[in-house]
């Protein structure tokens, strides 16, 4: 079978999106201080001047005139004249990505956005993956009364409608950063915690675990070279399509006004505010929903490529 | 096989209980409640406390809960704080238009993912089987809600052929009966595009490797060397036993039929359990919460039931182990 390259790709893309998020904004040029009255709305790729006045005003605008005593600076709503003595300095910004209807980089928020969608997921995958992994690991070598009251739990928890849950946690308590995070974590570990459940139990009855135990291996060797090894792989396939399914959670959660406080930018509430103007500004609702897809199916190509790594190797 | 329906159905009661319980503790435990959440400006804190006493908020919330049970017990959803009419109507009102969305969602999903995964898997790694990955990938990992704002933006707003929400166009009432079908039909076809692409990528993906496995049987390479026809191996004996285990997937998504997609109906302001949903938890009108809650639980339980039984009849297998 021919060889491919989904992980790599899929890990680089991922690689990519976090450094140019929590990284990015250190590098590129700070932007200037929205001005709604005059940078609102801006197509990406638009260049505006920044003039800066004496009274300490940022006037930012595509269409600034230069007049012999004076300079015109182009408005929404009407232009305004300063006479040159008032104007302390005067530089050029390119808005890559555009503004918003408040005149904010949109650039700028997307990377911002990126951080906190990033790391709710990522933290609400960890909480995910500590319970899922404890609980499965429990109800399998626990006994027969641990397993069984651990699997008819998660059977409980797997019969809640989810999202229902999380739309009612999160219109009820209007939850911060922190206990989205708890909520995500708490509403998906059940699959992982039967997966590693199956793989402790299928693995038990294979052969080279048998012949470990007959040698004498005590029982952390054996866990740590036989069980944990062949562990990994499914639990990191799955806990990189569960980060896919956080970060659309999260995103249909903020879309819905029920995420992330609204005055945060994430990705879900950009898309949520740029369908208010999609005539106007079609990039508002497209960049961000592209930046979540990015991130989605570099998360899909990760899980991919591991499970074709392992099928390769179980031949 | 039927005192094993009959044990899943007799556990269905205390897993409802106990889904209805927690949400119950979870909608009285947030702060605030129904009295909070009405706006007017003429409200003083005495008309809130008598609004409080009126619904019965100002009770011990064991009392509650416990009046909730009971009601419930004797088939009683109770009474919709801010519509002022019975739960059961109002779900009966919400219930048609999440089940017809979902069931046109679910039959483009079928048709459209079957037909790309058998157009797929005839040549593994051929220009169709790429393109088609590629696809569905990028389709299983766009949010359902930027694709839905982005339909209504190309085909409502700039090319205007379909309408962008609502379920009937103003005045569909005077119209001849084929009209109105015509025009719900006209409604329904963005929303139930969004969904249903969505589910077809993702079963498209998944028959496809299916497919894959079972050509790989040997049962297949016998067809093949008894000379069976092409079209007959790829109905009969891939396509066949590849589509068993899709069966079970009309079970698993009887919950999405009948919650319905949130995000969906609250984009195209769709009138269904999932909208209803959402705008019973922002008024904290408890009765509603708590009657859908448990519709929705009752329709996970069913079906998952209803997807283990399919499984059982189309395959013979896993019927004898079920035994």
């Amino acid at each position: 079978m021919k060889r491919s390259r989904r992980l790599e790709i899929g890990a680089a893309t991922l690689v990519a999106l976090t450094v140019a998020c929590f990284a990015g904004p250190l590098i590129i040029p700070a932007p200037p201080a929205p001005d709604p009255a005059r940078a609102a709305l801006l197509a990406p790729g638009t260049t505006v001047t920044v003039v800066e006045s004496r009274d300490g005003r940022t006037l930012v605008s595509p269409r600034v005139d230069a007049r012999d005593s004076t300079v015109v600076i182009g408005g929404h709503l009407r232009d305004v004249e300063i006479p040159r003595s008032q104007i302390v300095s005067v530089h050029r910004h390119r808005y890559w990505l555009g503004t918003d209807r408040f005149g904010r980089d949109v650039l700028s928020s997307l990377l911002i956005g990126g951080r906190i969608s990033l790391s709710v997921a990522a933290s609400a995958a960890l909480i995910s993956l500590l319970i899922g992994v404890g609980c499965g690991l429990a109800a399998a070598t626990g006994g027969r009364w641990i397993d069984a009251v651990l699997m008819r739990t998660v059977d409980g928890l797997l019969a809640f409608p989810v999202l229902f849950l999380l739309i009612l946690v999160a219109t009820l308590f209007r939850p911060g950063p922190m206990a989205l995070v708890a909520v995500l974590g708490l509403t998906s570990w059940m699959g992982l915690s039967r997966l590693v459940r199956g793989q402790v139990l299928s693995l038990r009855s294979r052969p080279f675990i048998l012949a470990a135990r007959a040698a004498g291996s005590t029982p952390i060797r054996i866990w740590r070279l036989h069980y944990l090894p062949n562990l990994a792989g499914p639990v990191s396939q799955d806990t990189a399509l569960r980060l896919g399914d956080l970060v659309l959670a999260e995103a249909t959660l903020s879309f819905l006004g029920l995420g992330i406080p609204p005055d945060l930018p994430t990705w879900g509430g950009m898309v949520a505010q740029g369908h208010r103007v999609m005539i106007q500004g079609w990039w508002l609702a497209t960049v961000p929903g592209l930046a979540i897809a990015t991130l989605v199916i570099s998360l899909a190509l990760i899980g991919d490529g591991i499970q074709q790594r392992l099928a390769i190797r179980a031949r | 096989m039927a005192r094993l329906i009959l044990r899943r159905l007799v556990w269905l009661v205390p897993m409802v209980w106990l889904v209805a319980t927690l949400t119950f503790i979870v909608v009285v435990a947030a702060p605030g409640s129904y009295a909070d959440t009405v706006d007017h400006p003429g409200l003083g804190a005495d008309q809130r406390e008598a609004l409080r006493a009126r619904y019965g908020l100002d009770q011990p919330i064991l009392r509650q809960y416990l009046s909730w049970l009971g009601a419930v017990a004797t088939g009683d959803l109770g009474t919709s704080f801010v519509f002022k009419e019975p739960v059961a109507a109002l779900l009966m009102r919400a219930l048609p238009p999440t089940l017809l969305l979902g069931g046109a969602a679910l039959f483009l999903d079928l048709l459209l993912g079957i037909a790309v995964a058998v157009a797929a898997a005839r040549r593994p790694h051929g220009w169709f089987d790429r393109i088609s990955t590629v696809v569905a990938l990028g389709i299983a990992g766009l949010p359902s809600f930027w694709v839905a704002g982005l339909v209504v933006l190309v085909f409502a707003l700039l090319l205007g052929w379909f309408p962008a929400s609502h379920m009937t166009s103003v005045g569909a009432a005077d119209l001849s009966p084929p009209g109105r079908v015509a025009d719900l039909l006209h409604h329904l076809a963005l929303p139930a595009l969004c969904l249903g692409l969505v589910g077809a990528a993702g079963t498209a993906r998944y028959l496809r490797s299916t497919l894959l496995e079972v050509r790989g049987e040997r049962f297949v390479l016998a067809a093949r060397a008894r000379g069976v026809s092409d079209r007959r191996v790829l109905v009969r004996h891939t396509l066949r036993p590849a589509l068993l285990p899709l069966v079970t997937l009309f079970g698993l998504s009887l919950p999405f039929l009948v919650s319905g997609s949130v995000v969906i109906e609250t984009v195209f302001a769709w009138p269904g359990v999932g909208l209803a949903l959402l705008q019973a938890a922002h008024a904290r009108d408890v009765p509603v919460i708590m009657g859908i809650t448990v519709v929705g639980a009752v329709a996970v339980l069913l079906g998952s039931l209803i997807a283990d039984v399919l499984y059982a009849v189309v395959d013979p297998r896993v019927r004898h182990e079920v035994r």
